[in-house]
C-alpha cells in the first residue's frame, strides 16, 4: 500500500505515546493532583483529633488559670496538663498546657513548638502571641473562652461557632480549582518548555529541521498531544473531586472551557518564550522555576492571597496563574457564566498570545 | 558555468569570540565523490559542515549548492541533503521503527521507504526497540538510515564511527560502499580515523585549526609529502661493518644482535632491487621481510607535529 503519513499527526502520535510511556508523566499529571486534593481536602475537612501545646509561666497556687486546670485537667508523665474538649464542629481537641520558666517558654516559641505562651498573672492570665499568625490568634480564642464557658459534660458550647456547609465555601472547593490552574501551568512550562530544551540539547530539534519539514507542525505537534493530555487531567480531578468530596460545577461549562482554553493559551506562550532561547536544561530548570515559583507563592492556589499585602493585591490578580485559578473558581463555586469572566479570559489570551508571538521571533531552531 | 559542482564554497570564515573555528577555505563536492575531513578535534570539521548544512552562518564566504545559494530554498535543499550530526539523542521511549516513520512523513515517503530503510542499515531485528536501548553503533546506524529516507543526493556525516568498536565501524562502511556503489550518492564525512578516510574516501582533506593543509587521494598526498616507505627485516648471516648500501645514498640501520634492519626507501621500484643485491652479496639470507607505506598519520605528523589523534585504534 503506499501510504503517505501526515507529519503533523506523526509528530502528534509521538508525543503522546512519550508521554504515555512515560510513567512519571502519568504520575504528575493525573496522580498528583489527585492525592493532593484527598490529602489537603481530608485535612482540612475530616473529623480528627488536635493537639496543641501551650507554653504557661507562672504556674502556681493562686493564679486562676492555674487553678482550673489543677481542677479540670489530668496530668500526664510529662508534668503537662491535658485538657481534652469533645466539640461537636471542631471533633476532638487536645491542650497540653506546659508549666515552664519563662526561658525555656520564650525559647519554645522561638522554636515553634508552642505557638502561644500564657503569663498566669493571678488574676489574669496574659496571652503572648504572633498577632500575624492566625492559628495563634485562634488558639487564643478558643482558650479564653474555654476558661470562662467551659461545661462539665466535657463538652464545649458550639453556640457561636457554626461550620461552614454551604457549596462552595470548603477549603476543598477552594482548593480544587486552584490545583487544576496549577497543573496547567506546569503541564506546559515542564511539558512543553523542558521538551523543547531538551530537543534542542539533544540536537533533536536540528535534525528535525534539517528535513522538509514545516517548522509550525514540529510546535504544533506539541502544543496538541500537551493540552489534550492536559484537559484529560483536568476532567479526571473535576470528577474525582465530584465522586469523592461531591464538588460540582455551579456555573457554566461553556464559560469553564473557555477559561480552560484561555489558560492554556496564556501557559503556552509562556512556555515557548521560555524556551525559545536556551539549549541548556541547567538554564531551562532555572528559567523554568524562575516563572513558575512565584505564582506558585502569590497566586493563591492553597491559601488566599488577600493576606499580602493591599498594594500587591492588583498585581496579583493579573499573573496569569492567578487569572486562571480565579475564573475557575468563580465558575465552579460562585456559579459565574460566560460574562463574568470574559474581561479575565480576555487577559490571559493576551498574555498567551504575546509572549507566543515574541518567542516565536526569538525561536532558535538549529 | 564550468566544472558541475554539487557544492561549491569559497572564502569561508567562522569564528567563536578568539577561536577561528574556520579559517578561510574552499570546499567543492562533485557528483559521486566520496570526500573526507580529515583532522583531529577541534580542526573546525563540524563547524565547516553544519555551514555547509545551512545551520550556521558563516562571517565571510559563499556557499551554492547546485549553483544556489543556501538560503534560497531550505526546504529545497533539505530534500536532496542527508545529514547525521555527530550525536543526536532520539526521543528515548520511541522506537527504532516509529522514529524512521516519523521522519519518513516529513519525507513524504511512503510506508515501504521505511522498511527499506531499516533492511539497508541492518536494524529488523531492532524495529521496535526504545532508541535508549541501543548500542552506539545501532544507534548511528538508525541516525544514518533517517538521512537515506530521502535517496539524498549528498550525504553528510559527522563523525559517524567515533567511538564505534571496529566490527560497528566496518558494518557503516560496508553500508557506504554499497550506496556509492549502487546509488552514486556524494559523501561529505568528517573523521579523525585515517583508515576511514583511506577506506572510503577518494579525496581526503587534512584539516587543523580551521585551515585545509593538504588534499588529494591518499598516494598523493603520501607523494606530495615525500615521505620514504621503509622495509623492516630480519636476516642470518654476518652483517658487514658497512652500512650504506654502494652506487646510492640508502642506509640501513642495524640492530646487529636481532639481526634486524631497516632501511627508508624513497623510491621503491629502483631502491627495493638494491637492497636485495646487497643482502645477496653479503650472503645475508632474509628470514623475514616488511614493506610499510607511509601512512596519513605520518603525513600529519610531518605537517603538524602532532599525531592525528591519540584515540586511533
Ligand atoms: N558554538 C561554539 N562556540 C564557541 N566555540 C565553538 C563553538 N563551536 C565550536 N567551537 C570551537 O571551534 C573550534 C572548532 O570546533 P569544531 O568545528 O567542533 O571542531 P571538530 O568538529 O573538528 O572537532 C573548536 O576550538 C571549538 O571549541
Ligand atoms: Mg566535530
Amino acid at each position: 500500500m503506499k501510504m503517505k503519513r501526515n507529519e503533523l499527526w506523526q509528530l502528534i502520535i509521538i508525543h503522546f505515546k512519550e508521554l504515555l510511556r512515560e510513567p512519571g508523566v502519568l504520575f504528575w499529571g493525573i496522580g498528583f493532583p489527585i492525592l493532593m486534593a484527598w490529602g489537603l481536602g481530608i485535612a482540612f475537612t475530616g473529623d480528627k483529633e488536635t493537639k496543641k501545646d501551650i507554653a504557661i509561666v507562672n504556674f502556681g497556687e493562686e493564679n486562676k488559670l492555674s487553678l482550673f486546670l489543677r481542677d479540670h485537667a489530668a496530668m500526664d508523665n510529662h508534668g503537662r496538663y491535658i485538657l481534652t474538649i469533645n466539640d461537636q464542629v471542631f471533633g476532638r481537641n487536645l491542650f497540653r498546657f506546659e508549666p515552664l520558666d519563662s526561658l525555656d517558654a520564650t525559647l519554645g516559641v522561638k522554636r515553634g513548638i508552642y505557638q502561644l505562651m500564657i503569663d498566669d498573672k493571678g488574676d489574669s492570665a496574659v496571652f503572648h502571641l504572633d498577632p500575624a499568625n492566625p492559628e495563634a490568634r485562634l488558639l487564643q480564642l478558643q482558650i479564653a473562652t474555654l476558661i470562662g464557658e467551659r461545661h462539665e459534660d466535657d463538652t464545649f458550647s458550639g453556640a457561636n461557632i457554626i461550620p461552614l456547609e454551604v457549596k462552595g465555601t470548603r477549603y476543598i472547593d477552594f482548593l480544587v480549582p486552584g490545583l487544576i490552574a496549577m497543573n496547567i501551568m506546569m503541564a506546559c512550562m515542564w511539558g512543553m518548555s523542558w521538551t523543547i530544551i531538551e530537543r534542542r540539547k539533544g540536537n533533536m530539534l536540528r535534525r528535525m529541521m534539517v528535513t522538509p519539514v514545516h517548522r509550525q507542525n514540529i510546535l504544533l505537534g506539541l502544543m496538541t498531544a500537551r493540552i489534550t493530555m492536559n484537559f484529560v487531567e483536568a476532567a479526571l480531578l473535576i470528577l474525582f473531586a465530584w465522586l469523592y468530596f461531591g464538588i460540582q460545577i455551579q456555573g457554566s461549562l461553556a464559560a469553564l472551557i473557555m477559561v480552560f482554553v484561555a489558560g492554556n493559551i496564556a501557559f503556552t506562550g509562556i512556555a515557548i518564550i521560555t524556551s525559545s532561547r536556551t539549549s541548556n536544561t541547567e538554564v531551562g530548570n532555572g528559567i523554568i522555576n524562575f516563572v513558575n515559583m512565584p505564582m506558585m507563592i502569590l497566586s493563591g492556589v492553597f491559601f488566599s492571597y488577600h493576606n499580602f499585602p493591599e498594594w500587591s493585591i492588583p498585581f496579583i490578580q493579573n499573573l496569569p496563574l492567578t487569572l486562571l485559578a480565579d475564573s475557575m473558581r468563580s465558575i465552579i463555586n460562585e456559579g459565574a457564566g460566560v460574562a463574568a469572566v470574559l474581561d479575565k479570559t480576555l487577559i490571559m489570551s493576551i498574555i498567551g498570545v504575546v509572549t507566543f508571538g515574541l518567542g516565536l521571533k526569538m525561536f532558535k531552531w538549529y | 558555468m564550468g566544472t558541475e559542482y554539487l557544492i561549491d564554497a569559497k572564502g569561508l570564515h567562522k569564528h567563536f569570540k578568539k577561536v577561528r573555528a574556520v579559517d578561510g577555505v574552499d570546499f567543492s563536492l562533485a557528483k559521486g565523490e566520496y570526500v573526507a575531513l580529515l583532522g583531529p578535534n577541534g580542526a573546525g570539521k563540524t563547524t565547516l559542515v553544519e555551514m555547509i548544512e545551512g545551520i550556521r552562518t558563516p562571517d565571510a564566504g559563499e556557499i551554492l549548492v547546485r549553483g544556489r545559494s543556501l538560503n534560497e530554498d531550505k526546504s529545497a535543499l533539505y530534500g536532496i541533503l542527508g545529514i547525521s550530526f555527530q550525536e543526536t539523542r532520539f526521543l528515548e521511549k520511541i522506537t527504532v521503527l516509529e522514529t524512521i516513520r516519523l521522519f519518513a512523513s516529513f519525507y513524504k515517503q511512503p510506508d515501504e521507504k521505511i522498511g527499506k530503510v531499516i533492511h539497508l542499515v541492518g536494524l529488523e531485528d531492532k524495529k521496535d526497540a526504545y532508541t535508549k536501548n541501543l548500542s552506539g553503533g545501532q544507534r548511528q546506524r538508525l541516525a544514518l538510515g533517517i538521512s537515506l529516507l530521502n535517496d539524498p543526493e549528498i550525504l553528510i556525516l559527522d563523525e559517524p564511527t567515533t567511538g564505534l568498536d571496529p566490527s560497528a565501524r566496518r558494518e557503516i562502511w560496508d553500508i557506504l560502499l554499497k550506496l556509492k556503489n549502487k546509488m552514486g550518492t556524494s559523501l561529505i564525512l568528517t573523521t579523525h580515523y585515517m583508515e576511514e578516510a583511506t577506506q572510503l574516501c577518494d579525496r581526503i582533506i587534512i584539516m587543523d585549526k580551521g585551515r585545509f593543509l593538504a588534499e588529494g587521494s591518499l598516494s598523493s598526498l603520501v607523494g606530495r609529502m615525500k615521505m620514504p616507505d621503509v622495509a623492516f627485516f630480519t636476516v642470518e648471516g654476518k652483517i658487514p661493518d658497512d652500512q650504506v648500501i654502494r652506487q646510492s645514498d640508502l642506509v640501513i640501520e642495524w640492530d646487529r644482535e636481532k639481526g634486524r634492519g631497516k632501511c627508508e626507501m624513497k623510491n621503491v621500484a629502483t631502491d627495493m632491487p638494491l637492497l636485495f643485491a646487497f643482502l645477496e652479496e653479503n650472503n645475508l639470507r632474509l628470514i623475514d621481510f616488511e614493506h610499510t607505506k607511509p601512512s596519513l598519520d605520518d603525513v600529519f605528523l610531518s605537517m603538524t607535529g602532532r599525531r592525528l589523534s591519540e584515540e586511533t585504534e
